[in-house]
Order: C-alpha cells, then structure tokens, then sequence
C-alpha cells in the first residue's frame, strides 16, 4: 500500500485516498463550439505516460479536498504533492507535463 | 515442424525423447518484412500465425520486448466466455469462442481449452436484474446462457456458500455452459510453433524503441534495440504499453493502463468443477489441471505500469472467496502477481487502421482479453491483410469516442472494473 503525503494532512496510507485520473485537463473554455473532436480529447484522451505522471487524487477519507501528485508510474514512488490549483514545481518536472 | 501424434509420441518414446526439437527457430531480425508485428502475447502471434495461414503473407516477423508470452498471456486466469451484452461485443466475443473449440486440432498443440461452465454469481437486486438482461440479450444474440436459482448453482458447484447469513448471499447466477478455461501459455507456445513453421520470425528480446514514416506520412519501418526493420505495415498488439509504442509514431489512445493482479493457491484435489465470477465482490476462481486454484482480483485504483498490484486488492478478493466457499479458508496462497492491462473509456477493445497508413492497432483488452486471443487475432490479421476491418471488427474503431458510438460494456459490464 502506498503511503500518500496529503499537502493539507500529511502522510496517510493510501485506503484514505480515492485516485482522480490525469492532472490538468482542462474543460473545453466555450463549450458550444467545440468540435466533437475536441470533446473527445477533454471525454477520453489521456497521457497514459511510462514515467513522471501528474495526477490527481483525494483525501476523501480525511479532509475530502483534492490535490494533485507527480507519481513515477514505473515505481510508483510519489515525487512531490501541490495543491490543486497550483502548478507542478518546475524543477521537479522540467516542463515535461 | 514436427507433428504432434499418437504415433510420434511412440516413436521418440522408442528414442527416450532424446528426438524432440525447438519448438521455434531463434529468428535473427532480417532487414525488411512485408509486415510486423509488435508484440509477441497471444494477440499478437495469432495475428501472424493468420496472417501467413489464411491470407498468405509469409515474410513477417514478430517483435518482443521480452519472451513469448510473458505479459498478460502468461499472467491471467484464463477464463473464457462470450456472454456480453451488447451485438457488437457478443459477435466478437462468440467468433473466438467458436475458434477454441477447434483451436488444438488447428494448431496441432494441446491447449487444454475446458469447457466446463462459467459461473455469474448475483448477489443483489440489481445485480439481478443486470444479469438477467444479460442473459435475454445472449440468447436474442445465439449465445447460451441460462438463468440458475441459487440451489441450481449449488448443485453445479458444490464448494458453493448459498446461506443466506453472508454479507453478499448469492441470489441466482448465469451459467454460460460453452465457457471455460484453457492452459494460457500453451496459446501463445501453439501459436508461436504454427507460426515459425510457415516462416514467420518470431524475435525475442527485442524492443521497439522508434517508428519510421515516410514523406507521406506513412508508416515505413520501426527502430528497434536491435536495429531498423523496414516494413509498410506494422500491427501494434502491445497490450499494457501500447499507449508507449503508438506515442512513437505520433498517436495518442484513449487508453490507461493498469495493474491487474492474480493468485494461485497450493494444489489441492480436484474440488472445482467450473468457473466461477462474482463481479460485486470482485472475486473470480477455478482449479487448474495441476489442482491449483486460480484466484483474480480487481485493478488497482491508479494507472501503473509497475506488473504488481497492491496488497490490500488481493487481500480483499480472498476475504470474498473465503465467504463465498468455506472450504478454502485454511489453504495457503503460493504466489500473486500482476499484469498491465489497457482500458478503453468503455472498457471495449480498438481494433482498427489507424490515421497513420500502415499502421494498425489491437489494444483496449482491459481485464478480458485472454478469452478473445483466437477471434481478435483473427479479425485484426483480416485487417492488416486487406487494409480493411473484418465486418466483425469494423464498430471496434478508435473514431468511435468522437462519434459516440461507444461499445459501452463498462456501463453493462458482466464483470466490474
């Protein structure tokens, strides 16, 4: 079981969490005139990556806020947790999300 | 190749076995084939081993990252079935239930396909319901599948807890009598050997690290850790890191992929004589020929690629099988694993051309796709041949998300995700 620094509550094992897909989709801005295609990228496409992933997740049996993560996906290992609403620390990510 | 047989046993019986050969050459990858193959599971070697039986093509090769099947052919629980709701499912599911039952004799390798009977276990109202529907969209679709009362069920697996002091008593279940199993490495191993004898190079320990297009865009060969292989059509069949290989030439999938794990318990004597799935507590079981009970639990609840699950999944799958049969409690579990399995939005596979020409792709299997090895095969070797989907495949398009006409099994699943 992994072990999840929540950056409101700390460290708590993973059953506290629920995981809420891919971090930084974002919501077509005027969602009438977007294409199908569109749609179908926000709906479905996702990154899937083999390496550093930014995520989102909940402490949905804690404080019941959302933040996001950077988990290794080949580990599992969680480089870094930020609030939701912030953006990944550069040096972490090297702008690669 | 040599031919399995009464009479060959004899005959190198009479030579203390001393006789038998490799069962594949160990192919050195040639500079250009007329097509590839990534991926050398069980999809992906019946796709060759069809490609050269049925449409001719006989200068291919198939590319393995690792050893024939050692991904999710070898790690499943081998459960086979067609029970799915929806036309497009059932027609898909059921060619490749049709082609197991001859799958041995075709291939002249024991596969040990069993049709012994799958078991769908409900345990509430909905549960039901759902099943029930189920059972009426089978039969409207050719596919058999009968409604069992709970003594029913019992009688035809006696290990069964139908009490109805459990938390999930068992209200009925679906019994789909065609279904079964078969020995999983024996797939990919009777594939591999049909294939290598009609000339097509199957290439080990060779992963793809690269794919070539042309001006065009067009797809012209792929690099490999072993070198470039050019070809002008390459078939993509590579399950959990499809979404890593399809990234190569430039195409992102609605795909995730997840961890999937599965148990065996120490053998014991035959006490099993069916398949059985509960999808509400996530529980799956049937004996092995070896005596062993073959265990599968659910994903894990993020996208991994990391081939092991974790241990509270599992732990919680054998809280259901030792609630649903009783008689297990004291057996001891001899190993766990995991395999990565890519999931589609509604949990239907893609089987298709791709916006790049030459490029196909058989992925989305998510946690069923041992079942569908011969028929998806099958369909998708049709595809590459003729650049063209089998009528069968034809709705198993990636446009579908755009088009919304999604093969929702996710929503009907007879199983849970």
């Amino acid at each position: 079981m992994l072990v999840i620094h929540c950056p409101y509550c700390g460290d708590r094992p993973e059953l506290e969490f629920s995981h809420g897909g891919q971090a930084h989709v974002i919501r077509p801005k005027d969602p009438s005139q977007a294409t199908d295609a569109q749609w179908a990228e926000f709906l479905y496409l996702r990154k899937n990556t083999r390496g550093l992933f930014a995520e989102r997740w909940r402490h949905v049996r804690g404080c019941g806020r959302f933040f996001n993560a950077i988990r290794d996906t080949t580990t599992d290992q969680f480089v870094v947790t930020y609030r939701a609403g912030e953006q990944p620390p550069a040096s972490v990510v090297g702008g690669a999300l | 190749m040599q031919k399995f047989s009464a009479w060959s046993l004899l005959k190198e019986a009479f030579g203390g076995h001393q006789g038998w050969k490799t069962q594949w050459r160990r192919a050195e990858p040639k500079a250009e084939y007329d097509a590839v193959i990534i991926g050398g599971g069980g999809h992906g070697l019946g796709t060759a081993y069809y490609l050269a039986a049925e449409h001719g093509l006989t200068n291919i090769a198939v590319i393995e990252k690792g050893w024939i099947g050692g991904g999710n052919t070898g790690r499943n629980t081998t459960i086979i079935r067609s029970n799915y709701l929806f036309n497009e499912s059932a027609h898909l599911y059921d060619h490749s239930l049709k082609m197991w039952k001859d799958l041995s004799q075709v291939l002249n390798y024991n596969t040990m396909f069993s049709p012994r009977g799958v078991m769908m276990l409900a345990h509430t109202v909905h549960d039901t319901q759902v099943i029930k529907r189920h059972v009426h969209a089978n039969r409207g679709n050719g596919v058999d599948n009968e409604w069992l009362s709970p003594e029913e069920a019992k009688a035809f697996c006696p290990i069964l807890n139908i009490e109805k002091n459990i938390r999930y008593p068992v209200l009925g279940a679906a019994l789909q009598r065609r279904g079964g199993v078969a020995r999983h490495d024996t797939v990919a191993w009777g594939y591999a050997r049909a294939a290598d004898a009609l000339g097509v190079d199957i290439i080990e320990n060779c992963e793809v690290t690269g794919m070539i297009k042309n001006a065009h865009g067009a797809i012209e060969g792929i690099e490999t850790s072993r070198g470039v292989i050019r070809a002008k059509k390459v078939g993509v069949v590579a399950a959990g890191n499809t979404s890593v290989v399809m990234g190569y030439a430039g195409i992102q999938l609605p795909l995730e992929s997840y961890p999937l794990q599965a148990l065996v318990s120490e053998p014991v004597k035959p006490l099993m004589p069916c398949v059985v799935m509960s999808n509400t507590i996530h529980a799956y079981m049937s004996q092995s020929d070896k005596g062993e009970l073959v265990i599968g639990a659910g994903t894990d609840a993020y996208n991994s690629y990391t081939q092991r699950g974790a241990l509270h999944i599992s732990s919680h799958t054998l809280e259901s099988i030792c609630e649903l049969f009783p008689m297990v409690r004291r057996l001891k579990m001899l190993r766990n694993w995991g395999g990565i399995v890519d999931t589609t939005p509604d949990r239907s596979p893609i089987i298709a051309k791709t916006p790049v020409k030459g490029l196909y792709v058989n992925c989305g299997w998510g946690t069923g796709g041992f079942k569908a090895t011969p028929g998806s095969a099958h369909v998708f070797a049709h595809t590459i041949a003729h650049d063209e989907p089998h009528p069968i495949n034809a709705p198993f398009t990636v446009e579908r998300f755009e088009e919304g006409n999604l093969i929702d099994e996710a929503a009907a699943a007879a199983v849970a995700h």
